[in-house]
C-alpha cells in the first residue's frame, strides 16, 4: 500500500512541479490576504491575538484552495477513472493525497510565515519559532487528513467549488482554536506559551481522530 | 412499515408534551435571580441535547448503511439529521432569547455550549447542498453517510475545543444543569428531555412513513406505466 501511495504521490508532485498550479496560487493568495488585512484593519503591525488570528485564518483560507484543487487534475482529465480501474487500495489514494496536501501546506508556510513576519508582525519572529513550528506541523497533519477526505467528498458533487469551503471551514474550527490560542502569546513577544501541552494535546487528538476516520470511511467514496 | 406503532407513540408524545409544558409553567419554581425568563431553560436545553443526539444518531445510521449497504439506513440517517437541523434552529433562537433576557445581549461568545452548537449547526447545514448535488442515488447515499459519520465524530471534539478555549477566563457557566438544581427543577428538566425525545421520535417516524409511502407510490406508478 505504501508503494502504491508513493507512486500516486510522485505523480501528483510531478504534475505540481510542471504545472505549478496549487502552491503558487495558495502562496499568492496568502500575501494578497495579508495586504487586505493591512488595509482592512488599518494597522502597520500586529501582535498577540490579532496577529495569530490573521495568520491562522489566512492559512486556513489558503488551505481551502489547495483542497479544492486536490482532485482537480483527476477530474478534468478523466484520470480518476484510471485510478479507480487500477486494482489499488483506496486508502493508498487517500494517503497519497493527504501527503501531497501536507507538503503543499508546508511549502506554503515556508513562504507565508516569513512574509507575514515581514509585512505585518510587530515583534521578532525568531523567538516564536520553537513554538510555531510544531504547531504548524500538527495543524498541517490534521488539515491534510480532513482536507483529502473533504476533497473526495466534494469531487462528485455538482457544486464542488461551493461545497469545499462550506464543509472544510466548520470542520477546522477546533484546529483554529487550538493553533491560534497557542501562538497568541509567542506572537506577542513573550517567550513562554500558555498551556502549551494542553493545546498540543488537543491538536494531536484532532489529528489522530480524523486520520482514523478518514482511513475508515475513505473506502466508501470513489467506489464505483 | 414505519407506520407501525405511530398512533400510540403520537398519543404518548401529546400527553408527555402537555405534562411537560404544564410542569414548566405551574410546577417548576421561579428562579431566584432570573425569574420567569429562566423557564426557557426547560425548552432550550432538552432541545439542544436531543438535537445533538439526533446528529450522532445520523452518524450511527450512516455507519450501519456503509456496513450493510441497506439504503433504508441512509434514509433514516437523512431524516434524523433533517429533524436535528429543525430542532437546532429552535435551539439557536431560544438560546438567543435567553441570552438577551439573562445577559442583555442576543449573542454571547463566552458561552461555550452555545458557540459549539453554532459551529456544529453550520457544519450540518452543508449536508443539504452536499446530498442534493449528487445525482446518482447510490452514490448520494454513500457520500451522505460518510459525511454523517465524519460530522458525528466532529461533534464531541468541537465541544471539547470550544470548552477549552473558554475555560481560561470563565468557569462553567451552565452549572445549573449539574447537581445544584433543586428537585422540582430537575424533575421538570428530565420530563422535558423525555418529552422532546418523544417528539423527535414521533416526527422522525412520521417523516419516514411519508418518505416510504411516496417511494412506494413512485414504484407502483412506474410498474403501472410499464404494464400499460
Amino acid at each position: 500500500m505504501i508503494r502504491t501511495a508513493a507512486a500516486i504521490l510522485r505523480k501528483d508532485l510531478a504534475i505540481e512541479l510542471r504545472t505549478k498550479e496549487s502552491v503558487p496560487a495558495m502562496t499568492l493568495f496568502t500575501v494578497v490576504v495579508f495586504v487586505l488585512f493591512h488595509f482592512g484593519l488599518d494597522r502597520d503591525s500586529l501582535d498577540g491575538e490579532l496577529a495569530s488570528g490573521v495568520l491562522w485564518v489566512t492559512l486556513l483560507l489558503a488551505a481551502v484552495i489547495g483542497v479544492s484543487r486536490l482532485f482537480a487534475t483527476e477530474r478534468e482529465q478523466g484520470g480518476l477513472d484510471g485510478l479507480l480501474l487500477a486494482p489499488v487500495d483506496r486508502t493508498a489514494l487517500w494517503l497519497a493525497k493527504a501527503t501531497a496536501l501536507f507538503l503543499y501546506l508546508t511549502v506554503l508556510e515556508l513562504v507565508a510565515v516569513p512574509a507575514f513576519a515581514v509585512l505585518m508582525l510587530g515583534p521578532d519572529l525568531l523567538p516564536a519559532l520553537p513554538v510555531l513550528i510544531p504547531v504548524l506541523l500538527l495543524a498541517n497533519v490534521g488539515l491534510a487528513a480532513i482536507g483529502a477526505l473533504v476533497s473526495a467528498l466534494a469531487v462528485e458533487t455538482r457544486a464542488r467549488e461551493l461545497i469545499v469551503p462550506l464543509l472544510l471551514l466548520p470542520l477546522v474550527v477546533p484546529l483554529l482554536i487550538a493553533s491560534a490560542s497557542v501562538t497568541e502569546p509567542v506572537l506577542r513577544g513573550s517567550q513562554q506559551a500558555e498551556d502549551l501541552g494542553r493545546w498540543l494535546g488537543l491538536l494531536s487528538l484532532y489529528d489522530v481522530v480524523f486520520v482514523l476516520i478518514a482511513i475508515a470511511v475513505f473506502d466508501f467514496l470513489l467506489d464505483d | 412499515m414505519y407506520s407501525k406503532g405511530l398512533k400510540p407513540v403520537s398519543i404518548a408524545t401529546v400527553v408527555v408534551v402537555a405534562i411537560w409544558l404544564a410542569m414548566v409553567f405551574f410546577y417548576a419554581p421561579l428562579d431566584a435571580d432570573q425569574g420567569f425568563v429562566q423557564k426557557i431553560f426547560y425548552v432550550h436545553v432538552p432541545l439542544a441535547i436531543v438535537a445533538l443526539c439526533g446528529f450522532v444518531a445520523g452518524g450511527i445510521f450512516g455507519l450501519l448503511h456503509l456496513r450493510s449497504r441497506d439504503r433504508s439506513y441512509d434514509m433514516k440517517s437523512y431524516v434524523a439529521i433533517h429533524m436535528s437541523i429543525i430542532f437546532g434552529c429552535v435551539v439557536l433562537i431560544t438560546g438567543a432569547i435567553w441570552a438577551k433576557a439573562a445577559w442583555g445581549h442576543w449573542w454571547v461568545w463566552d458561552e461555550p455550549v452555545l458557540v459549539s452548537f453554532l459551529v456544529v449547526f453550520l457544519l450540518y447545514c452543508v449536508y443539504y447542498p452536499l446530498r442534493f448535488s449528487i445525482e446518482d442515488p447510490d452514490r448520494q447515499a454513500r457520500y451522505s453517510s460518510v459525511f454523517a459519520i465524519a460530522a458525528g465524530a466532529f461533534v464531541p471534539i468541537n465541544f471539547a475545543a470550544v470548552r477549552m478555549a473558554e475555560s481560561f477566563t470563565h468557569p462553567r457557566v451552565l452549572s445549573q444543569t449539574g447537581g445544584s438544581m433543586p428537585g422540582e427543577m430537575r424533575l421538570t428538566f428530565f420530563v422535558g428531555i423525555l418529552a422532546v425525545t418523544l417528539l423527535f421520535v414521533t416526527l422522525w417516524k412520521f417523516e419516514m412513513t411519508s418518505k416510504n409511502a411516496s417511494m412506494q407510490l413512485k414504484r407502483l406508478r412506474r410498474r403501472l406505466e410499464a404494464t400499460a
